[in-house]
């Protein structure tokens, strides 16, 4: 243990010599999650709409209007030729074009079912499905003005939408705790990924290699001080975000410290991993990438639903540890979630940090030969 | 020329002795592209319900079955009051919850109106609007179906919309994805690879020994980054093709006007390798700078997955500054509008304008540290 605090004491005093990665590592992930918490959303509000009107009568203006005053659409521009919209879609100066024909209004106004066009630019499947909706929404509502005698049936079925946990449906407050994961993930990797390869490139793997300690009291020497940076950075992340996104606390503080410093256990361990498994700085980089920095944005159910995955992509997210952590995040801050029903994911990050830690040992223990 | 093609040759030789990160550049890309061609989807299917069916008659039951029967639902549980739902969303084993009022049916079957709620989990706000979004019109279909015997044939009146989706049908979230990773994998190989290929000669010293040989400095930074240029190419070439072929993206543009822009980008991103090389002094630093200032802000800022459109209108003037935004423009472009030069012209010169203001930065810098 006294070798593992040597160690440490080391580590410690080769980060404060290095300024730079020291302030990176405390406060640049506050000033990110800052960023991105407030530059981030998935709430689809002005799309740039091209109206194309070639009816020209009350009736085509209560439309374009309906679209107008729903608040979702933004008018771009009123063209009168079919090539203009195409331009418009083209140059993505409109995400939408509403098309009403010729004689709208007669068709309205005899009764009969009158057709309107609306174009949407699909590239963004996300963002296009949304924008369908509200157009199907806007449609029908505007549709059942003209109905025969102006008045509304009530339909025979209606739904009650009611929201948990975020009943604003706040996109932030889902991203937050996907920032969280992503921030500390990144930072906890990059502080240890080159730790070990940077003595093998320098040479001063040799005086490790010779030092009279264990393997395991070496890599747990070389974690704490990261450990304690990296806690204290993800304090901070946690905090600015209560303070400024208005994360909730619903939970248990202590839970969220256990999840917390298991999942920076496990990281730091990937990184050290990284580190022994590389010979050169460059590989650990690339390969930190490749499996850290990656899967912990696409494979984590961070911005993309695990469930819509197909079946052996969905197996690789269970070795992906921001997967737990962040429904362990979630539940403890915005739903309450209770200690005992997060045991599952909290026995996953601990066996996740566990192996990885035994994975660098044995590892660098081959190299110490 | 001669002295060049000696250092290329060198540089060559140095990757080919370090056959993992020979290895890693080539399998980078397609594991990127695996991940964001097949997890990169936002589509919402089998979600998963659970009901809470206090009337237990023949017409709940039958809109319980739309919902089993619809490919974006999976009924998980039915449950008798909406107390115990909660216990599901709390879980995260429910992500919606369906619940049907006792007399619904009876209210049904006496064409009176009746409410159903759907209760959803909000704390992942973005699938949550999608399934509410199916929830509501799976409802309101089931609802016409009932009204219609009433209202007779022809409904009466009302507007058609006709939506019709361009460039990507069938909305595949793929096809937005995939021509993004040109643009992430070509920033990722060049610029990092690069970087820390000149801070690992100032690292190990070897720097010095280079600057005193007789090559001259563009010939050293060109000889520095050729190959790495080369292997943003062939990456070019790797990426292209699975997406054509494998992931079945089509490519309605022209594929040589790809290559060329694609060939300009390299240029901007090699030159933010050097000039990240010019502000590090250990490959660390050179790590840290390129994912925290560059990598990450560009990922998120550039419109590759959140659109640049939904930032608040302080931050979108920033997007300008990030060359990943002109590229994705470029590549989506040509990819799924078959979009030309004529059209993409102000894109391309912001990318050329780009790539000179940041390379003559990192000379600028460089040859003050020489002097």
């Amino acid at each position: 243990m006294t070798k593992a605090l040597a160690v440490c004491r080391k580590e410690l005093r080769q980060i404060a010599r290095d300024q730079r990665t020291l302030l990176i590592l405390v406060f640049v992930p506050a000033f990110f999650l800052l960023l991105y918490g407030y530059a981030l959303n998935f709430d689809i509000r002005h799309v740039l709409l091209a109206v194309e009107d070639r009816d020209g009568t009350p009736e085509s203006r209560a439309v374009v209007s309906a679209f107008i005053n729903s608040g979702y659409f933004d008018l771009a521009a009123s063209v009168h030729a079919p090539k203009d919209v195409e331009r418009l879609l083209d140059l993505n100066e409109a995400r939408a074009a509403l098309v009403i024909p010729e004689g709208f209004a007669r068709e309205v106004r005899s009764g009969r079912l009158a057709p309107v066009q609306v174009l949407i630019n699909g590239e963004n499947a996300n963002t296009a499905t949304t924008v369908l909706g509200y157009a199907g929404t806007i449609l029908r509502t505007a549709g059942a003005q003209f109905a025969p005698g102006g008045v509304q049936l009530q339909p025979p079925l209606a739904v009650e939408p009611r929201i948990w946990y975020n009943p604003e449906l706040r996109s932030t407050l889902f991203l937050v705790p996907g920032l969280i994961a992503y921030i500390s993930m990144i930072t906890a990797v990059a502080s240890t990924a080159l730790s070990i390869v940077r003595e093998k490139e320098i040479g001063t793997i040799e005086q490790v290699r010779m030092a009279p300690m264990s393997t395991p009291s070496f890599i747990i020497g070389k974690t704490i001080p990261y450990f304690l940076i990296a806690l204290a950075s993800a304090a901070l992340i946690i905090g600015a975000s209560m303070v400024l996104f208005g994360l909730p606390m619903r939970g248990n503080w202590l839970a969220l410290l256990l999840a917390l410093s298991l999942f920076l256990v496990g990281a730091l361990a990937t990184g050290l991993l990284i580190s022994t498994a590389s010979d050169t700085q460059q590989v650990a980089f690339q390969l930190a990438l490749l499996v850290s920095f990656l899967p912990t944005i696409m494979l984590s159910g961070f911005i993309f639903p695990i469930s819509s995955m197909p079946r052996a992509l969905q197996l690789v997210t269970y070795l992906v540890p921001a997967r737990y952590f962040l429904i362990a995040l979630r539940g403890i801050v915005l739903k309450g979630t209770e200690l005992s029903h997060l045991l599952p994911q909290l026995a996953a990050l601990a066996l996740y940090a566990v192996a990885m830690l035994s994975l660098s040992s044995l590892r660098l223990a081959r190299d110490r030969g | 020329m001669q002295r060049l093609r000696f250092l290329v040759r060198k540089e060559f030789q140095e990757l080919r002795q370090n056959p993992r990160l020979f290895g890693l550049v080539i399998i980078a890309p397609i594991v990127q592209l695996t991940m964001l061609g097949y997890a990169a989807t936002t589509d919402v299917r089998d979600v998963p319900v659970v009901v809470a069916d206090g009337d237990r008659s023949a017409g709940s039951r039958e809109l319980i079955a739309r919902f089993d029967a619809s490919a974006n639902f999976s009924v998980v549980r039915t449950v008798t009051t909406t107390r115990e739902i909660e216990p599901f969303l709390e879980s995260g084993s429910a992500w919606l919850a369906l619940s049907i009022p006792a007399g619904y049916g009876e209210q049904i079957d006496r064409r009176l109106p009746a409410v159903v709620q759907v209760i959803a989990d909000g704390s992942d706000s973005n699938s949550t609007t999608v399934a509410l979004g199916y929830a509501t019109s799976l409802i309101g279909a089931y609802a016409q179906e009932l009204a219609v015997p009433d209202a007779g044939a022809g409904g009466g009146g009302g507007i058609d919309g006709r939506i019709r989706i361009w460039f990507n049908p069938q909305l595949e979230s793929r096809h937005f994805m995939i021509p993004g990773v040109l643009a992430l994998v070509l920033l990722v190989i060049t610029s990092n690879l690069a970087a820390m290929a000149i801070v690992r000669e100032k690292e190990l010293g070897t720097l010095e020994q280079l600057n005193v040989t007789p090559l001259r400095r563009w010939e050293l930074i060109v000889g520095k980054l050729l190959p790495f240029g080369v292997i943003g190419m062939v990456d070019v070439l790797l990426v292209v093709a699975v997406a054509v072929f494998w992931f079945e993206v089509p490519l309605r543009g022209s594929f040589t006007l790809l290559f060329a822009l694609s060939l300009l980008y390299v240029l901007c991103t090699l030159s933010l390798g050097l000039f990240i090389s010019t502000i590090s002094d250990t490959q660390q630093q050179a790590m840290m700078t390129a994912t925290f200032f560059f990598l990450t802000p560009m990922i998120y800022l550039s419109g590759f997955i959140f659109p640049i459109e939904n930032m608040p209108a302080v931050i979108q003037p920033f997007t300008y500054l990030i060359p990943l935004r002109y590229f994705l423009v470029i590549v989506r472009g040509i990819f799924l509008k078959g979009i030309g030069l004529d059209l993409l012209w102000p894109q391309a010169a912001a990318l050329a304008a780009w790539g000179l203001v940041v390379l003559s930065l990192a000379v600028a810098r460089s040859r003050k540290r020489a002097a």
